[in-house]
């Protein structure tokens, strides 16, 4: 077990923290216990601000040697508990590790520390004319957080996620010893890769202090779609049409009126369209226009063939503002309809969504909860909310639990998984050791011994 | 009801580049769009349209290029567009360019209402829709806000600084709409792809086609304004960042707008 931190422990980490960034006991200010969605809840002992790599050494040195347990957290915006001190010990927060340390034009690299936020990353490379694909909705998240989920949004279909766009990451191990995976590298046939082992792994294994990310030229033009569209299997049955074409949008988004409705709430500001039942907003990016209204042309085309009702263009920065800031306000709209929701993040092949969708719909109707969705839909990625509307305690639990029972069987029948961004934590464990079953989870576990022999950094987590 | 919006081509970002030499604007009609102002004026009159029935014609005047924004205001549901383009209107300030189209208004006649936009973000006068209405000789109001017809009559409110009044006004007449009073609908691929060979959807007039054509009264030699200089403001880059507690910033932060004298 677990040594209680003691006055001894608070004396050594004040002994090299300055006063301004430790708070222990009741100075935590109770944000800490919980991360964006709330449903894991616990207090850490010593809340630790770090700003360096050495400071996060020697904490995790003095924290091996005394068995203490520590979690990593960036700006605590995870949905699934990660970043919550469930074991109580050591948080450890990067958030002020935020400086943006090198560009490299040469190689397209940019070097940052873990607590650099989204929107200043994407701000500075797009300075630069250089840009950095991953598209998560949450902008003030750390870059630390999104490669330990793995965070994928909303360009994913064309781009991929975080996981391509991690060249190299300085790791504090749980004893305190650093050491550098990956590098300035296109290629690496070297042996395991525990870059990517480190990348998606919620802190389980490593303290990121440092990450070099690759960066792509900055497409100079893009323009979106937004689609309409009689009923949700129109829509969704157009996705796969489209992924088979040569036209490499870069997003293809799924959104049906209610979650729209949602949004026009809780922003007060009206959608362009809201006259069909289910939508799919696409983006073309490139380099000339006549490259773009080729592609979306296309799939416009495509799509009205396969029962869109039109296709609205979204080409300037008053259009693309008018959409993509109600997207983006999606889940948060949701939260703000309800008391008190939770989440389930599964992917599905492509081609299964609208099953999965419509199978929601059932278990809504089957339970008696709402459970509104939207999702990236290509790339099989859902967001679906069960909204708890005023139930009791016993019923809402009850509940809860039926449906996240459903829907994750279900996954797994289609071929999907748990969490396509959004990660494990501590909330949806119990459905990955389902999802993957004794042996994989028995693989995960050697891995974790193997790097954390002690099991002090972030226990509790994944399985 | 028939309805003519007024609209213009105005550059595609805010980060309008000035020629050093001459103090020009440099537009690149490659980066261009429809002034933002009258996406509003363009929604409240197909909103009209959908009400009271009519049509719903897009005005603007400008180089060949500004074709683009009739065509962008068609594929939103305009039934149709008038270029007001000549050389001889170029170099127009905001006197000629309003004498311009209300000449143009009063060679298309037959219209019960004409809309503007607030402004444009380029020239930001906020006089054109006026000064027109006083050539055409009929009313006209700004900053308003939403509109209907009640006994043949436009009866409308618009904002008065903090009050909003409600009035009517004989047709026809001007208004201009003020900014986000809705949200202006999105071009479709439906309707640019039925417009692809439709010349006449589209109408050019010169000086030649207007009852006044003396030259003297449009572009430079019509404008009482002559433009000295045209550069681009001092970016203000000064900042204060404010650190520490919830408490001692909100504190901060009430210190400041105090000795400002906002609160």
């Amino acid at each position: 077990m677990y040594n209680v931190i003691n006055s001894t422990d608070i004396e050594y980490l004040k002994s090299f923290i300055p006063a301004d960034r430790i708070f222990v006991g009741n100075e935590i200010n109770p944000d800490y216990h919980h991360d964006e969605l709330g449903g894991t809840e616990a207090a850490p002992d010593v809340l630790i601000f770090v700003t360096s790599t050495e400071e996060v050494s020697k904490i995790m040195a003095y924290a091996y040697k005394y068995n203490l347990p520590v979690t990593a957290r960036g700006s605590g915006t995870g949905l699934v508990g990660a970043a919550v001190a469930v074991k109580g010990g050591i948080l450890l927060c990067t958030a002020k590790m935020n400086r943006i340390l090198e560009l490299d034009t040469e190689n397209l690299t940019v070097t940052v520390e873990p607590g650099v936020l989204l929107m200043e990353l994407a701000a500075f490379v797009e300075e630069n004319a250089l840009f950095y694909p991953p598209d998560p909705g949450e902008k003030s998240a750390t870059i630390g957080g999104n490669i330990s989920t793995n965070a994928g949004g909303m360009r994913a279909v064309r781009y991929g996620v975080t996981r391509d766009y991690v060249r190299e990451l300085t790791v504090v191990l749980p004893n305190g010893e650093v050491q550098v995976f990956g590098g300035k590298i296109v290629k690496n046939s070297s042996g395991y890769s525990l870059l990517n082992l480190m990348v998606g792994s919620e802190g389980t294994l490593g303290i990121i202090t440092k990450a070099v990310l690759r960066l792509l030229p900055k497409p100079t033009k893009s323009v979106s779609l937004l689609v309409p569209f009689d009923s949700m299997d129109d829509a969704l049955d157009c996705v796969p049409l489209i992924v088979k074409t040569d036209t490499n949008p870069t997003a293809i988004e799924y959104m049906s009126r209610d979650t729209i409705l949602f949004s026009e709430d809780y922003l007060s500001k009206k959608f362009p369209d809201t006259s069909h039942p289910a939508y799919l907003l696409l983006t073309f990016d490139g380099s000339s226009d006549e490259e773009i209204e080729k592609n979306y042309s296309k799939i416009a085309d495509l799509c009205i063939v396969n029962g869109a009702a039109d296709a609205f263009f979204i080409d300037t920065d008053e259009r693309k503002k008018s959409v993509w800031s109600a997207r983006g306000a999606f889940l948060e709209a949701i939260k703000a309809s309800t008391d008190e929701m939770d989440e389930c993040d599964v992917v599905v092949p492509r081609n299964k969504i609208a099953e999965f969708i419509k199978y929601t719909h059932i278990i809504a109707k089957e339970l008696g909860v709402r459970i509104p969705s939207f999702g990236h839909a290509g790339d099989g990625n859902l967001h679906i909310y069960i909204c708890r509307d005023g139930a009791t305690d016993k019923i809402w639990e009850e509940k809860l639990k039926k449906a996240f029972d459903m829907m994750y069987t279900k996954a797994h029948e289609i071929g999907g998984q748990v969490s396509g961004e959004h990660g494990i934590g501590f909330a949806k464990k119990g459905y990955l050791k389902e999802s993957l079953g004794d042996t994989q989870i028995a693989l995960m576990r050697g891995i974790k011994s193997a790097f954390d022999p002690k099991n002090i950094l972030n226990p509790d987590k994944l399985f | 009801m028939n309805i003519i919006v007024c609209i213009k081509q105005v550059p595609g970002s805010s980060n309008v580049k000035v020629d050093p030499v001459t103090g020009v604007l440099i537009r690149d009609g490659a980066d261009s769009k429809m002034n933002p102002y009258d996406l509003f004026a363009l929604e409240t009159a197909l909103s009209l349209k959908e009400t009271y029935g009519g049509t719903v014609t897009a005005v603007t005047m400008g180089p060949g290029a500004a074709k683009q924004v009739l065509l962008e205001a068609i594929y939103m549901g305009a039934d149709k567009g008038v270029l007001i383009s000549d050389r001889r209107f170029a170099g127009a300030d905001v006197l000629a360019t309003s004498y311009t189209l209300s000449s143009c208004l009063v060679s298309l006649g037959n219209y019960d209402l004409v809309i503007c936009g607030k402004q444009t973000t380029d020239g930001d006068t906020a006089q054109v829709g006026a000064e027109m209405a006083e050539f055409l000789g009929i009313p006209h109001y700004s900053n308003v806000q939403s509109c209907e017809i009640v006994d043949g009559k436009l009866k409308f409110k618009c904002t008065l600084g903090n009050l909003i009044m409600s009035a009517e006004m004989d047709t026809p007449c001007v208004i201009c709409a003020d900014g986000e009073i809705n949200t202006p609908r999105l071009p479709s691929y439906k309707r640019k792809k039925a417009s692809i060979g439709n010349d006449d959807l589209i109408k050019v007039l010169s000086l030649d086609d207007f009852i006044d054509s003396d030259p003297k009264h449009y572009g430079l030699s019509g404008s009482p304004t002559q433009v000295e200089k045209i550069f681009p403001p001092e970016k203000m880059s000064e900042h204060v960042v404010i650190e520490g507690t919830a408490e001692e910033n909100a504190a901060s932060i009430f210190k400041i707008l105090c000795d400002k004298k906002f609160i």
